[in-house]
């Protein structure tokens, strides 16, 4: 049986039909086809499937896509401007070389943000610790990690609001 | 996972009446053990009825020498409400170190209570503080609704509405977390209510219960050397891969002297 669902994604409204056990990960991927939001266990472990519900991180793995009916959602493909401008979490992302093959990236800027937001002006031991549901097995983390720290900076003198 | 039918009541009365006529319902809180299990088909439920939005069940608020924490109200709150951070330190502190904090943006007290997992942290603070556990139905002794194994008081149809913790003079949250789970091997929660020391655990049990001979020895004398002689039974606690029934005994004493010393 199909559900109607409604959302906001990346402040454009959408809207489909889906099994009441589609998960807001698949809605996203499968129906928006938005494929920047990766699912890397499932399992609500690994942190690939980040995205923001209503101005928080969530893991998209483990919330059903009827569960967020009438959210607003900011995946990674809303952060960047029209123009084409990085979001300061993906610019430190950049600076600091925070990745490597990317596959956790989405889910690393997404929680890096709501990491900036929560802690302005973090500190190194105040973001690894944040860190503990995002994994990446390339970077050992030290890229990743000073991206986060500078950008909880710029966020911060900026009054950033995404 | 299996398909079901969704239902997002928007009040407690319309969940309990859906509860009562769907075929084989389970409530959702945050689903953050709920719907792994369901991916795993652990779980096969006809009906998932979400409590998420039922506003009444949502939110923080002091009432008295009490503070009142709805069933809904996810983890991430708990930690940062500046009303619990103020008055029970200690139950901030346990929220703060539940899961990570994307999980924490969802898991709720009620669910986590609700499911009873042995290793899950807010069962040594309902027990520990001596909350009430309210439902729709009745409220329940915190110190009554752990009953075993992921088993809880609670009746088929009864849905947890609210936790009421009274206000301690102090508290305090120490928890050997699984390195990769994030889970309780051992959590220990010290509570001086004033009239008396509380100490409950979580992990090391079938479900959280409390160490009396501490409590006695800790609210004649508070400090770590009045429960250097106490040894907790081993006898009956969990032993898995991680660690010992042997174990998990000795780091009650270990967690318990280190939250003692915290205290100012």
């Amino acid at each position: 049986m199909l559900t109607d669902v409604n959302m906001t994604i990346n402040g454009r409204e959408v809207s489909g039909k889906v099994e009441a056990r589609t998960l807001l990960v698949e809605f996203i991927r499968d129906h928006l086809k938005l494929t920047g939001t990766h699912v890397g266990c499932d399992t609500t472990q690994c942190g690939c499937c980040v995205v923001h519900v209503d101005g928080r991180a969530v893991k998209s793995c483990t919330i059903l896509a009827l569960q967020a009916r009438g959210t607003s959602v900011t995946t990674i493909e809303g952060l960047a401007k029209p123009d084409g401008s990085l979001h300061p979490m993906q610019e430190a992302f950049r600076e600091h070389h925070g990745l490597q093959c990317g596959f956790c990236t989405p889910g690393m800027v997404m929680m890096g943000i709501d990491i900036a937001r929560r802690h302005p002006n973090a500190d190194e031991h105040t973001v690894r610790h944040e860190l503990e549901g995002n994994i990446c097995r390339c970077t050992g983390y030290q890229g990743i990690v000073e991206a986060i720290v500078d950008a909880s900076r710029t966020m911060a003198t900026a009054g950033e609001k995404v | 996972m299996q398909d079901f039918t969704f239902h997002m009541p928007a009040a407690v009365a319309d969940a309990s009446g859906l509860l009562g006529s769907c075929e084989d319902p389970k409530l959702i809180a945050g689903g953050m053990t709920l719907l792994p299990t369901l991916k795993q088909r652990l779980a096969e439920p006809t009906d998932l009825i979400d409590l998420g939005a039922i506003a009444d069940l949502k939110g923080i608020r002091r009432e008295g020498e009490h503070i009142v924490v709805g069933a809904m109200t996810c983890h991430a709150d708990v930690a940062a409400s500046e009303l619990v951070l103020s008055t029970i330190p200690g139950l901030a502190m346990l929220a703060g170190q539940i899961g990570d904090p994307a999980v924490r943006h969802r898991g709720t007290i009620g669910g986590s209570c609700a499911n009873a997992d042995p290793a899950a942290d807010y069962p040594a603070g309902i027990v520990g503080l001596g909350a009430t556990v309210v439902t729709n139905q009745r409220e329940i002794a915190g110190d009554d609704f752990f009953v075993g194994l992921f088993e809880t008081a609670l009746e088929p149809g009864e849905i947890i509405t609210a936790m009421r913790f009274p206000v301690p003079k102090w508290s305090h949250y120490m928890k050997l977390r699984h390195p990769a789970s994030g889970y309780a091997v051992v959590g220990v929660m010290i509570v001086d209510t004033g009239a008396g020391v509380r100490v409950a655990v979580t992990g090391a049990g079938p479900s959280a219960f409390r160490v009396t001979a501490m409590e006695e020895a800790l609210s004649a004398d508070f400090s770590a050397k009045a429960i250097d002689a106490i040894k907790v039974d081993a006898d009956g606690l969990n032993a898995d891969m991680h660690a010992s029934a042997a174990y998990r005994a000795h780091v009650i004493g270990v967690l318990a002297k280190r939250a003692i010393a915290a205290r100012r």
